[in-house]
Parts: structure tokens; sequence; C-alpha cells
């Protein structure tokens, strides 16, 4: 079962009904023990950083998820993604989960139209259990912060003025897509797909 | 590269496709979740559900209309039409859309857009237009349905829009709007020019040309049809491929 974690931010029926298109078994949840007993995570959101941290905290879910982070698939989500990063500065400096090195900044070069909106190509950086069946792959982007992250935990990236992080992880049990792949037609599907398959 | 968006819309009264001129002699020509499904298969990029039903009943049914389509198709919906209250995009949202878009309640009421922007994010709130050329250069904006000038300056207006904290802006020109002869590339670069947000571009579309068009001419991001895809004069995919032949990046 994958538990798409219920915190009050973003559009998490999406997650949910392409997870149900899919046939992999999902449950949205924001209870301890059913993400202790999940086979894999999901992390969505949509909105800003620090109020999705302040509800993750309210929520006392923050130490649970980096728990269960060590011992299972985890897949953040857009801002979910960017909350795997060790901080943001998205209005103020705001600490997140720490689960990969790295920091989240404004998308901040002159004459590009922000947010970063629209289908952008895929760049595959390092192989990924998440590309498997991916060929060229156009995916769905909508954002207006970026993360900054190590090369070796950048999977895939996409080109909008400089590099922008798409696909990142930790080498071991967290990954994360800025892109949302429930958004993303059958490229997004495809990777939702192998991410249950895991 | 970021792609140019091809986006169909779909005009839906009481849970039916329909279209008309004009509001006049509108007929039904279908189900509105077979008509997203079917655009999703010709490559469309996001699909716009534009709601013109005035009742309550018919908003429930246009919400089952998302609620049905969101679970068959997977690229971004956009609902416009009727949205006048943070309830009602928080009702629309939770139905499965993913922006939805504002026009005439947000010219007599802006705070709608920053207090959905403020909720829901930047990224879910569109602010659709649609203006009218009362000197070459100048434009004024229009609410319902293109038939009440409320005199506001349209690049006054596109500016407080992007401040308010809108994530895009769908620009409808009435000048060219049902004339079918190409999108108000004046207007368009005008409006594209005073923001840094997304436009999309709507009103005007009657051939295969017009879309690259607007894409080679402006810096708008999309470009928006309706009757040219409903009738299949053109599919999406044409509209791509003509695109991508004049060397427009499109997914």
């Amino acid at each position: 079962m994958i538990a798409i974690i219920d915190y009050g931010a973003g559009n998490i029926f999406s997650v949910k009904n392409a997870l149900d298109y899919l046939g992999a078994e999902c449950r949205l949840t924001s209870d301890i023990k059913e993400l202790e007993e999940a086979d894999k995570l999901i992390l969505p959101g949509v909105g800003a950083f620090p109020a999705a941290m302040d509800m993750l905290k309210k929520s006392g879910l923050v130490r649970a998820i980096k728990e269960q982070a060590e011992k299972k698939p985890l897949l953040g989500i857009c801002l979910g993604m960017q909350l795997l990063f060790e901080k943001s500065y998205e209005f103020e400096e705001c600490e997140g989960l720490g689960l990969i090195k790295g920091y989240v900044d404004r998308i901040d070069e002159p004459g590009l139209v922000i947010p970063h909106m629209g289908w952008n190509k895929l760049v595959y950086n390092h192989d990924c259990p998440l590309f498997e069946g991916l060929e060229e792959s156009y995916v769905y982007f909508v954002h207006s912060y970026k993360a900054f992250c190590d090369d070796k935990d950048l999977y895939a990236y996409c080109e909008y003025g400089s590099r922008v992080s798409a696909v990142v992880g930790d080498g071991k049990f967290v990954f994360g897509t800025q892109f949302h792949p429930e958004k993303s037609g059958a490229a997004g599907l495809k990777m939702l797909e192998n991410f249950a398959k895991m | 590269m970021l792609a140019k968006r091809i986006i169909p819309c779909l005009d839906v009264r009481d849970g039916k496709v329909v279209k008309g001129v004009n509001f006049e002699g509108i007929k039904e020509v279908g189900d509105p979740v077979e008509c997203a499904y079917e655009y999703n298969l010709q490559g469309a990029d996001e699909i716009v559900f534009y709601d013109i039903t005035a009742s309550h009943e018919g908003r429930g049914v246009m919400l089952d209309v998302v609620r049905n389509t969101a679970k068959k198709v997977f690229v971004p919906l956009t609902v416009g039409g009727g949205i006048g209250s943070v309830d009602d995009i928080r009702e629309t949202l939770r139905a499965g859309a993913d922006k939805v878009s504002v026009n005439s309640q947000a010219v007599k009421n802006p705070q709608l857009i920053k207090d959905g922007a403020d909720i829901f994010g930047s990224q879910c709130i569109c602010v659709g237009i649609d203006a009218k050329a009362i000197a070459p250069g100048k434009w004024t904006v229009y609410i319902n349905g293109g038939r009440i000038d409320m005199g506001i300056d349209l690049i006054d207006w596109v500016k407080q829009i992007e401040q308010l904290g809108a994530g895009e802006i769908c620009l409808n020109s009435i000048d060219t709007d049902g004339v079918r002869g190409g999108f108000d590339l004046p207007m368009l670069k005008a409006v594209v020019d005073a923001v840094s947000i997304p436009v999309i571009a709507s009103g005007g579309a009657g051939k295969l040309g017009d879309f690259a068009e607007a894409f080679l001419k402006t810096d708008c991001s999309a470009a928006l049809a309706a009757s040219l895809f409903h009738f299949k004069e053109l599919t999406v995919q044409q509209v791509k491929e003509d695109c991508r032949s004049k060397g427009i990046n499109v997914r």
C-alpha cells in the first residue's frame, strides 16, 4: 500500500486518481501508524514552503517521515520534493526535512517568465529506477522556486534559463520530482508505475 | 526548453459541451468527459472547461464533469466561469481542477485574486480577460462575456493582476474572437511585454498557421481555441506538427 501523506496541502486527489488508474493500492492519510504500515510514501504539496512545513510539524509528521524514509521508498512531488531539502528561502529562511543535501531558492533570472509553468523536457543525469522504460519525456512543471543540490543527487534536470532540478534523490530510498507526474500524461504515469513497483 | 502549450477549451452548459455564436443558437456537441479524453489523446497540453451555466444546479453538474475527467485525463485541468469566491475556488480545486480561471468577478473584486493566490498558491489562479481596442495600442477591459465595458485600461489591469499574485493570464480579444482571422497580435504583445507571468492567447484562431504565428511574433506561453477543435476542423496534433515544422518547441 502506498500512503499519500495528507497534511492539508495541495491537490492530493490528483495523485490518488493517477494511482487508482494504475491499479496501485493507495490511501490518503495523516495517521502515523498507517505511514508505518505502508510499503511506500508519497509526499505531495503545492503552495508555500513555510506553511507546508508548519502543517507537517503541527500534524507531528516530521519525525515519522524522517524515520520511514530510512526504511521504504518516499517520493516527494513538487513542493513535496522541495520539502525534502535542508532549507528554503521562500519568504524567509525555513528548515526542511533535510533528507537530501541542498536548498531551495527563487528562480531568479532576468527575462524569464515566472512561474516556470508548462511542459519541459527531462535531461537524464544519472540512472534512476523511476526512469525505467522512459525515452524522451516532456513533463508538467509549475513552480517559482527550485532546488540546488549536489550533482550526484540530481537524477534529471530541465533547461529553463539555467538548469532546474527535476528529479532528485538521496541514492537510497528518497526520491523527489519538481514536476507533477500525476499531470504529465503517459510519461508521468510511467514514473508513478515505476515507483509503485519499487 | 519549455514547450509552447496548445490548449483546447470546452464550453459546458448543464454538463454538456455546447457551441454557439454569441450565446445564440447554442447547440450541444457532446459529452465533456469524452471530449476531454479525446483532446488528451490528441496531445493537448491542458484542457479548459468553461462553465456557461448560470444556475446553482448546473455548477454541481460541472464539478461532476471535473471529477470524472480527473479520473482518466492526466494533464492539467482548468475551470472557468462563475467562480466568484474563495469557496468556489476551493470546491473547484477539490473536484480535481488544477487551476481556476476568474474573469468578471476578479474585475469587480480584485481581492479575490489575492485571496485565492494566498490560500491556494499563484499557480492555480489564472485570470481571464476580455478586452477590446479603443484606439491603436489602447484597450479596455470588459466583463460579462464581453458585454460591459468597465473602462479599465488593459495594461494597468494586467500589471495589477500580476501584483495581486495571479499565476497566469488568459487574454481574449473581443475584436478577433469569432472572426477566425488569427489572434490579436498587437494586444497580445502589449500584455506579454507588460508582465512576467505566462500569457495564454485566446480568440481568433481560424486556421492552422494562426497558432505558430502567435508564438513566432509574440512571447506568449500558450494558445487556446474552442470551436476550431470542437468541430474537428483541426486536431491538436496537426497544430503541433505545424508549430514543430516552423521551429517552435512543442511537446
